[in-house]
């Protein structure tokens, strides 16, 4: 049975971790904090597995449908009788699919740094931390109200902020924490507007009450989906404003300047909160709120969608051009997240209509584990070889035996070949994409052949090509492959990323809650398998060797190649906004006025008061008679008044 | 003759106490000014007796209160002067134009 201290231990035991190291064991034990951390997230890893077992084999059906499940609700802040925050746990089988998510790859992610930030200066620090960013993410997931769930974005929002920060005696970490907080601070504010105009109407903050009041077809809701506001309607506004924010923190196109740059913290960090987590809470944003979507406000949809798909697109061809491993991997998370993204936009709500939304919390499911896969597979290769940089790195794969054969299982699973994960939840959304819009399936077809081709050019630029140089002679009589803390959780990951597919996801997570049995279907994954492996060919022929084919290909598509290796000047169009436009005319005008009008009104007020105390001071010569001729005076003064006038 | 009356001991103290304070004003040397002020002083003192004497001669209040303020008078002395000696260290002079500091 679900018992409802259990699940509220899940999120909080990584919080009694992240406290207990914050206050006492990073002074007193801080060799041990490692452990700490990995053994609350072990425990909570396995009560969340209870939990999810509990929900979807025991205890989450009515009849035949999933139900969502209330465990706990707390009135946190009443402001009247009708209007009042709640604190609460909602289990619902997103919701369920997600604590398993975040507490497995943050569990493997503690076990790995147990071995990758040894030795670091902030070790004790670095646990800490992560304790703090799962308790967030955690309590992301299971928030019963909208309000919540912003409370704990911005949680996540922080933690986030100080691990892409850990490294801060480096300015380019410094820098893209910063960056990394104030884009998603800057998408944040539309998720706030959104909420409040989504409560404002719903007349309440929480998720059933919400989803309910805005699904039944009321003349309210007649009124607030037509009322019409610069050309789109006020439902529309508001969900919009809410996906902004979604899309600030999955990076998705334009806000995803931030995603590549957060690179700068520990791999660890980018494997849990950059790739599989965090980045992935806009998506759950829009499936939590999906039956508003798509049953008042398919337009807004729409927006989800094609912002997901120019993403995913984009994304997938800069990914071709980076050098920097981890970069590349940034922009495969991003491709990936907008593929999840225009999956849920292309879905309608229920029945056979659900499919996109099915596959695309399939797809988050598998692509956490093979994303994280790979990134700890590059924190490994990062550790041998102490670089970023693809052109120091080739033949590692006697090297790296463990290592390599994970990192394969990883790069065939996100190219999506049979029988790894990825080939499954890639299959679903590209039927759903089929099903509904042929544009959608064309582009989201040919990003799937450009993601075989750039993970495979990854995969050779690492394991084959040229030879590996050691930089020092010693380095290789000091240097086995990772310590076993680093091996294990790549296997384990290896492990879910073959399996992960099999999962019948349809029967368990659903758009409404009743079972979808999807018909697999041979025909129609000829095509996708066909174009991945035609992309995994070039990627072959291009880089298993050392060769010139690659030059002289970015040579005949010179603009599109630099375009592309400049990050389409994305970066430089924000710059050119930020600095030339807005600080030109809004923030120097506003200096100025400032400046001039502000300050110098007060400056008058000043200067009139100096003069006139200027003018008075001479009264205040120091000496002594004067200053008793002047009582006298007043005293004479005084007693005249009182004689003559005081009648 | 006329008697003296209570006029007279006005006359006298009001005459006391201007010359008091136009010392206070005019001099320059602190022991000077002290001088001065033990006059305006004594002048009130007079103005007590005399009120006394010729309002309420049954009572004894102005002759206590003009006993307590010789006490007074001489306790300030000192004071005073005590004020003179540690001006004198500082500006080796009791001129008060010379002490003039204590301005804006």
């Amino acid at each position: 049975m679900l018992s409802t201290s259990l699940i509220v231990l899940i999120p909080l035991l990584p919080v009694f971790s992240f406290i207990l190291i914050a206050l006492a064991g990073r002074r007193y034990f801080p060799s041990l904090c490692g452990i700490l951390g990995t053994l609350s997230l072990l425990v909570s890893f396995i009560l969340a597995a209870t939990v999810a077992y509990d929900y979807f084999f025991l205890v989450g059906k009515a009849g035949e449908t999933y139900q969502q499940i209330i465990p706990l609700k707390i009135t946190w802040l009443r402001f009247s009788p009708n209007v009042s925050i709640d604190m609460g746990v909602l289990l619902d089988p997103i919701s369920v699919m997600m604590i398993v998510v975040v507490t497995l790859v943050s569990l493997m992610v503690h076990f790995y740094s147990l071995g990758y930030m040894k030795g670091e200066e902030r070790y004790a620090t670095f646990y800490g931390f992560l304790g703090l960013f799962t308790f967030s993410m955690l309590g992301l997931v299971l928030a019963s109200n909208i309000f919540q769930i912003y409370i704990f974005w911005e949680l996540v929002g922080v933690s986030s902020y100080l691990l892409i920060g850990f490294y801060f005696d480096k300015p380019s970490a410094v820098a893209a924490a910063k960056k990394a907080f104030i884009v998603t601070r800057f998408a944040d504010l539309g998720f706030l507007i959104g909420i409040l105009i989504l409560s404002f109407y719903a007349g309440t903050l929480d998720f059933q009450t919400l989803i309910l009041r805005l699904t039944t077809p009321t003349d309210q809701l007649h009124n607030i989906a037509t009322a019409s506001f610069l050309g789109c309607s006020v439902l529309t506004w508001g969900l919009v404003l809410v996906f902004i924010g979604g899309a600030g923190k999955s990076a998705m196109f334009p806000l995803h300047i931030w995603l590549p740059d957060a690179m700068e913290g520990p791999t660890p960090v980018s494997a849990l909160i950059h790739a599989a987590t965090m980045v992935v809470a806009g998506v759950f944003l829009v499936a939590r709120l999906f039956p508003i979507y798509a049953i008042s406000c398919p337009p807004a949809l729409d927006v989800v969608m094609w912002v997901g798909v120019s993403s995913s697109f984009i994304a997938a061809i800069i990914a071709c051009t980076q050098t920097d491993i981890k970069r590349v991997l940034a922009y495969s998370t991003m491709s990936q997240i907008g593929y999840m993204m225009f999956s849920l936009g292309v879905s309608r709500y229920g029945g056979e209509n659900g499919l996109g939304y099915m596959a695309s919390m399939f797809h988050l499911f598998t692509h956490a584990m093979f994303k994280a896969l790979l990134f700890l597979g590059a924190g490994a290769v990062i550790h041998y070889v102490h670089s970023n940089e693809m052109k120091d790195m080739g033949g590692l794969r006697k090297l790296m035996p463990v290592t390599h054969l994970t990192f394969l299982v990883a790069c065939l699973a996100i190219a999506g070949i049979p029988p790894f994960a990825g080939f499954f939840s890639k299959e679903e959304i590209l039927q759903a994409a089929f099903h509904s819009n042929k544009a959608i399936f064309g582009i989201a077809i040919l990003t799937a052949a450009i993601t075989a081709f750039y993970m495979f050019r990854l995969y050779f630029n690492i394991f084959w090509n040229k030879n590996f140089h050691a930089h020092s002679e010693s380095h290789e009589s000091h240097h086995g492959e990772a310590p076993g803390t680093m091996l294990i959780p790549l296997v384990i990951l290896g492990l879910m990323s073959v399996c992960a597919g099999f999962i019948p996801f349809g029967k368990l997570v659903t758009s409404d809650g009743k079972a979808l049995l999807t018909e697999f279907n041979p025909a129609f994954s000829i095509a996708p398998v066909l174009l991945a492996t035609l992309g995994i060919i070039i990627a072959w022929s291009f880089y298993k060797k050392e060769s010139l084919a690659p030059q002289r290909m970015a040579n005949g598509l010179k603009g599109l190649y630099t375009g592309a290796y400049n990050k389409f000047y994305i970066d430089e169009i924000y710059i050119f906004i930020t600095k030339k436009v807005v600080f030109n005319l809004v923030g120097r005008p506003a200096a100025w006025f400032d400046r001039n009008i502000v300050d110098g009104f007060m400056n008058l007020l000043a200067t009139i008061t100096g003069q006139i105390s200027f003018l008075i001071k001479k009264l205040q010569s120091g000496k002594l008679q004067h200053y008793a001729s002047y009582f006298f005076v007043g005293v004479i003064a005084f007693v005249m008044i009182f004689i003559y006038l005081w009648t | 003759m006329y008697d003296i009356g209570l006029f007279h001991f006005l006359f006298v103290s009001c005459a006391l106490f201007f010359i008091g304070v136009y010392g206070f004003l005019t001099r320059r040397n602190m022991i000077t000014m002290l001088m001065s002020v033990e006059l305006i002083l004594n002048s009130v003192n007079i103005n007590f007796i005399a009120f006394n004497k010729f309002l309420f001669p049954d009572k004894l209040d102005g002759l206590f209160f003009t006993i307590f303020i010789i006490t007074i008078a001489a306790a300030e002395a000192a004071v005073a002067i005590a004020i003179i000696i540690n001006l004198y260290r500082n500006y080796n002079t009791i001129d008060v134009e010379e002490a003039n500091t204590m301005k804006y």
